[in-house]
């Protein structure tokens, strides 16, 4: 609900609606959000990027596991980061013992 | 009071205050009440645990590892929509701070009892105002009762106020002059009481199948409109208690007011007190008026909100003298209700001089011959002075 559009609700592609306070009036009592965190896209955080070495890597999901946002996810079995959620902590970088984690400067 | 005969279903107890306050969350239905049972706690958890085990109050007793966790509790249960309750004293008050701010800036109506105790060190478990005047500034409403009936009935009238305006208040009482001591007190049927206070049902609440972050970050652009949202609520919290109040009366035949008059209507001189210590002042106030003396009394319930207008309103009749009478001090400033009043008639194009009287810090008692002397007093003294001390060993 901190976002804004016009004082109406608006759904934006993914559904989740955003709402633009013209004053005081139009606001609830206490701050609350209109959508859940999903809404949050933490990626816009990140000032360096993980990227995972295909060739290196052995797909032993440690990054998977230590990943404190739940960003790295299994597809076809090997381990795929969420750019979208990333914050680009490096958990990912130091757990990985085959070094098949690159940290690059984020380009935006 | 009551009336002096027992109507049906109508219960005449002779309680002590803090077991006024159990029965009064009890007659709220309360639905969560989180404590923590060691000193400087109070009977009143100790009564509340009995009627939720005995199954005479159906909630849920929460006991915690500290106030802090206490009001944490409240905090989440009243985010949910239940009704919650606790209560506290000094020390453990002060230890609830932080999440006192929590509650108020998240809206929640928790509704809490504090014992006015003084605070430590040294240990003193008497009745002294400065542990919860210490609270003013965290948003709670704060009423300052006189006597073991308006405490059961400042506990509903609470409920029914902080739920309109969204904002937790908190029911102070005297330590042991109060809470330890036994007066008749009448507990109305839970019927009419239910109907005076129907449950409590939020718009914003913490809900599993709708998910909503509470109290996330917040930026300074909409930050300050929920401060400005605050203080408006507060202002109409005024009003509210008033409606309150006086529906209260209809129903119940008993009314209080945000400031209590007594024998002030002519008074030149008027003495500004609260808590217990009002009852001591209209005695000391009648034996003055025998002796021909225009003394009256102004007794403050509700000091958050403020009731500025009330007390303007009693001054601009033709009060020439003020005293007001702190049972706390705000160290390196003054009495914290002589700052106040201070405060609220300053702006008065009459000017009223106005003594601030500190007294009976620690639980020491003032008396009725402690009251007349600060009238002698605030008569023969020309200066002010910041603080009248009253009876300081010298």
């Amino acid at each position: 609900m901190k976002k804004s559009g016009s004082k109406r609700k608006k759904s934006n592609k993914k559904g989740i609606k955003t709402i633009i306070f013209k004053g005081h009036k139009d606001m609830p009592p206490c701050a609350i959000s209109f959508a859940n965190t999903m809404y949050n896209k933490t990626g816009k955080w990140r000032s360096i990027k993980p990227v995972i070495l295909k060739e290196k890597c052995t797909s032993c999901l440690l990054c998977w596991k230590f990943c404190p946002e739940a960003c790295v996810s299994i597809k076809n079995k090997r381990p795929v980061i969420d750019y979208e959620y990333c914050k680009g902590c490096g958990i990912c970088q130091e757990v990985c013992v085959k070094g098949a984690v690159l940290l690059e400067e984020e380009k935006k | 009071m009551g009336g002096g005969f027992i109507r049906r279903g109508w219960v005449k107890l002779v309680i002590t205050g803090n077991h006024a306050v159990s029965y009064g969350a009890k007659l709220a239905r309360a639905e969560v009440i989180a404590a923590y049972p060691i000193t400087p706690q109070t009977e009143v958890v100790e009564k509340l645990s009995t009627m939720v085990a005995n199954k005479e109050l159906k909630a849920k007793f929460i006991k915690v590892e500290s106030e802090h966790s206490a009001m944490a509790a409240c905090i989440g249960a009243s985010a949910v929509g239940a009704r919650s309750f606790t209560a506290t004293s000094s020390q453990g008050l002060a230890l609830m701070h932080e999440m006192l701010h929590w509650a108020a800036n998240a809206r929640l109506p928790v509704v809490m009892a504090n014992i006015n105790r003084a605070m430590g060190p040294p240990w003193n478990i008497w009745s002294d105002q400065t542990d919860s005047l210490a609270q003013r500034d965290t948003g709670w409403l704060q009423f300052y009762c006189e006597n073991n009936q308006e405490i059961l009935d400042t506990i509903i009238q609470s409920y029914k106020v902080c739920e309109k305006v969204l904002l937790p208040g908190m029911v102070v009482l005297d330590a042991f002059i109060l809470s330890h001591t036994s007066e008749p007190v009448e507990i109305p049927p839970q019927k009419l009481i239910d109907e005076y206070l129907p449950a409590y049902n939020p718009k914003y609440k913490l809900d599993v199948k709708d998910p909503h972050t509470f109290g996330g970050l917040t930026s300074p652009d909409l930050y300050y409109e929920l401060r400005y949202k605050i203080q408006n609520s507060m202002e109409d919290a005024l009003s509210e208690i008033k409606r309150a109040d006086s529906s209260f009366k209809r129903k119940f035949g008993r009314g209080y007011g945000l400031v209590e008059e007594y024998r002030a209507r002519d008074a030149d001189t008027l003495l500004i007190v609260s808590g217990s210590m009002s009852s001591t002042a209209k005695v000391a106030v009648d034996m003055m008026r025998e002796k021909g003396e225009r003394a009256g009394l102004l007794r403050i319930r509700v000091f958050r909100p403020f009731p500025k207008d009330e007390i303007r309103r009693v001054v601009r009749r033709g009060v020439k003298r003020i005293g007001v009478i702190d049972r706390n001090i705000s160290f390196g400033s003054e009495g914290i209700f002589f700052q106040e009043v201070k405060s609220a008639l300053c702006n008065e194009k009459r000017k009223v001089p106005i003594y601030g009287f500190v007294a009976g810090l620690g639980g020491r008692d003032v008396t009725v011959e402690d009251i007349i002397n600060i009238k002698k007093s605030i008569k023969s003294n020309n200066r002010l002075k910041d603080i009248i001390w009253v009876g300081v060993k010298k």
